[in-house]
């Protein structure tokens, strides 16, 4: 690939997947028109969902999921060796994601009301960046393709991404769509990172924040707007705690 | 400025023949409140039909049609010695049908910005000139204050102003074009009695303004008051969503960024709508931020349209339409923050 005339490293990348569904790895298969241009910027070593190759010089690592076991924790930790580059890809390995569910309840009973009496290996749900150090975090759930190419871009120019720090709202409000509050839903758009173009809002469903909280979002106003507009604590709870995105606010 | 009465029948075919060869926008109505009232935005019509001439409030201005949220500026069409850049300021023809004059008053503010500056838009100018308006009165709203910014009645800036006097609109005309238009569609001379209706009309309009704002002393206000808590009182509720420039017909900052394609051969420089209320809007290169408290933030939004406009221009920047209070969860809106203002000063 050239840029300007320069020739331009093709990086190698390898895509890892972790406890998720494989939604986000799906993800960077699909939009075929694009594919050809998109491996023509970088070369695939290791990626289960579209190749057999299994090689282990990859500099760039997208992980995908959340940590749920020892063994894993220890997957993690040799690819973060290997890798120049770690890029935690989708709300799971962001932010634990929707498995981050069972946390929430003592991990016996979920065991045995999901498994029964089988035994299965399994821990707390940790986000990547609680086991390795994380470069760049690619949010969403599942990630958009659009911005998984934006951030492959920057990647092979060596330029650092800038995600949007302000919330859903703006990119909202730029589709014309009506506010959910007005139609009586509940949304966490005003506290969530924006670059999903307001989907969810667009297709009139609230907000449910896995793209993760939004650079100093304030949290407290919001809360107290929920409650005024009369959503119950078990609803907002319900709401604020499905992807985990906002444990630290 | 002449006038003329067109009957709702020929206004009818008039936007039909408009649709022809023109991109048409109007308030169309597309979801449903909580208590099951519309909620209007301005879109391209595909029919008649979907005019609602009696709608009450957009939820967003009709801004985006002339400064659009994102824009190309210019296009690179990149290779190995260099890039060549394309640049198109033309736009298809446009109508917009059910400006209100506060809409059309912010136009004329923004003109004075963007067309009639040192440094004029040539994006805006392109937009502004290829773009037929079409007024429209109504009754104020419960919270319009328009009339306390002096945007309630419009005198220039449009093509054609309707007025709804029963039977028929009386339009006052504004531009040749509008008057070519009009003409086609069999316009009437205005009668005694046409007269007697459109002063009825505009006299019971007038009597229904409920919501003032004192804006007399505000410029002279604000300087006294710029420590005032009563910025900290709302900038700790603002949620620093953007959502109020967003919908006023007059917030014009902006960013710019540059893209490049999957394949390294295009790439474009884009202009994007921004809010002084997010909060990097103040940061600069290296990452100092000079405002990231969300009460200044907050102030300055107020400054710019409050004062340092009517610096500027003699005029504030806000025209009273209330939009961004409708839109702000946090209950913000112009009137509160002003009173709140005025009420601390006399303390």
């Amino acid at each position: 690939m050239k840029y300007l005339g320069i020739t331009l490293a093709k990086p190698k990348i390898g895509v890892f997947g972790f406890t998720g569904c494989e939604g986000c790895q799906l993800q960077i298969a699909n939009n075929e028109e694009n594919l050809k241009d998109l491996f023509g910027l970088i070369e695939v070593v290791n990626f289960r969902e579209i190749s057999s190759e299994k090689r282990g010089d990859y500099e760039i690592a997208f992980i995908e999921g959340s940590i749920t076991t020892e063994k894993e924790a220890k997957n993690l930790k040799n690819i973060r060796e290997q890798a120049g580059i770690l890029v935690a890809i989708g709300a799971c390995a962001c932010l634990g994601g929707v498995n981050n569910m069972k946390s929430r309840f003592p991990l016996q009973d979920v065991v045995k009301e999901v498994y029964g009496a089988h035994s299965i290996d399994t821990g707390p749900v940790r986000k990547v960046r609680e086991i390795v150090s994380v470069d760049v975090e690619l949010p969403g759930c599942p990630i958009s393709k659009p911005e998984f190419e934006w951030l492959v871009r920057h990647l092979v120019l060596g330029i650092e991404p800038q995600f949007p720090k302000y919330p859903v709202c703006v990119e909202c409000k730029q589709r014309l769509n009506s506010c959910v509050f007005d139609m009586g839903m509940i949304c966490l758009g005003p506290v969530t990172r924006a670059g999903c173009d307001a989907v969810c809002p667009r297709n009139r469903l609230g907000c449910w924040g896995c793209r993760g909280s939004s650079e100093e979002a304030n949290f407290e106003s919001l809360m107290e707007i929920l409650r005024e507009k009369g959503f119950s604590e078990e609803h907002i709870a319900e709401r604020i705690q499905f992807f985990n995105a906002f444990s630290g606010n | 400025m002449l006038f003329k009465t067109i009957t709702r029948e020929n206004f009818k075919k008039m936007v039909e023949a408009l649709m022809e060869e023109n991109e048409v926008i109007g308030p169309k109505a597309r979801d449903l409140d909580t208590e099951g009232k519309k909620i209007y935005r301005f879109l391209k019509l595909n029919s008649f039909e979907e005019l609602e001439m009696d709608y009450t409030r957009s939820y967003s201005s009709p801004k985006n049609y002339f400064l659009p949220f994102k824009e190309d500026l210019a296009v690179y069409d990149l290779h190995d010695k260099g890039w060549d850049q394309d640049i198109h300021y033309t736009i298809h023809p446009r109508v917009i049908i059910g400006m209100r004059a506060c809409d059309i008053n912010a136009l004329l503010k923004l003109d004075q910005v963007m067309a009639k500056s040192v440094y004029p838009d040539p994006y805006y100018f392109a937009r502004r000139r290829n773009t037929l308006i079409i007024g429209l009165d109504h009754e104020p709203l419960e919270d319009c204050f328009c009339r306390s910014m002096n945007a309630d009645t419009a005198f220039h800036g449009f093509d054609l102003f309707l007025t709804d006097i029963g039977k028929d609109y009386f339009a006052a005309i504004n531009s040749d074009t509008a008057y070519m238009i009009l003409n086609r569609f069999d316009a009437k001379d205005v009668t005694k009695e046409d007269q007697f209706l459109y002063k009825k009309v505009k006299s019971r309009i007038e009597s229904k303004f409920k919501t003032q704002v004192t804006i007399t002393i505000l410029p002279e206000l604000m300087d006294l008051e710029f420590e005032s808590e009563v910025w900290k009182k709302w900038g700790d509720k603002c949620l620093s969503c953007g959502s109020c420039a967003m919908v006023c017909p007059t917030c014009y900052c902006y960013g710019i960024e540059e893209d490049i394609d999957l394949d390294f051969s295009m790439a474009v420089k884009r202009k994007f709508l921004y809010s002084c209320n997010l909060l990097d809007f103040a940061t600069v290169a290296g990452g100092h931020n000079f405002r990231p408290r969300a009460d200044v933030r907050l102030k300055y939004r107020y400054y710019h349209q409050f004062r340092g406009f009517v610096e500027a221009f003699n005029q504030s920047l806000c025209v009273g339409c209330n939009r961004c209070g409708k839109a702000c969860l946090a209950g913000i809106s112009p009137k509160v923050v002003i009173d709140d203002l005025i009420e601390t000063e006399k303390r």
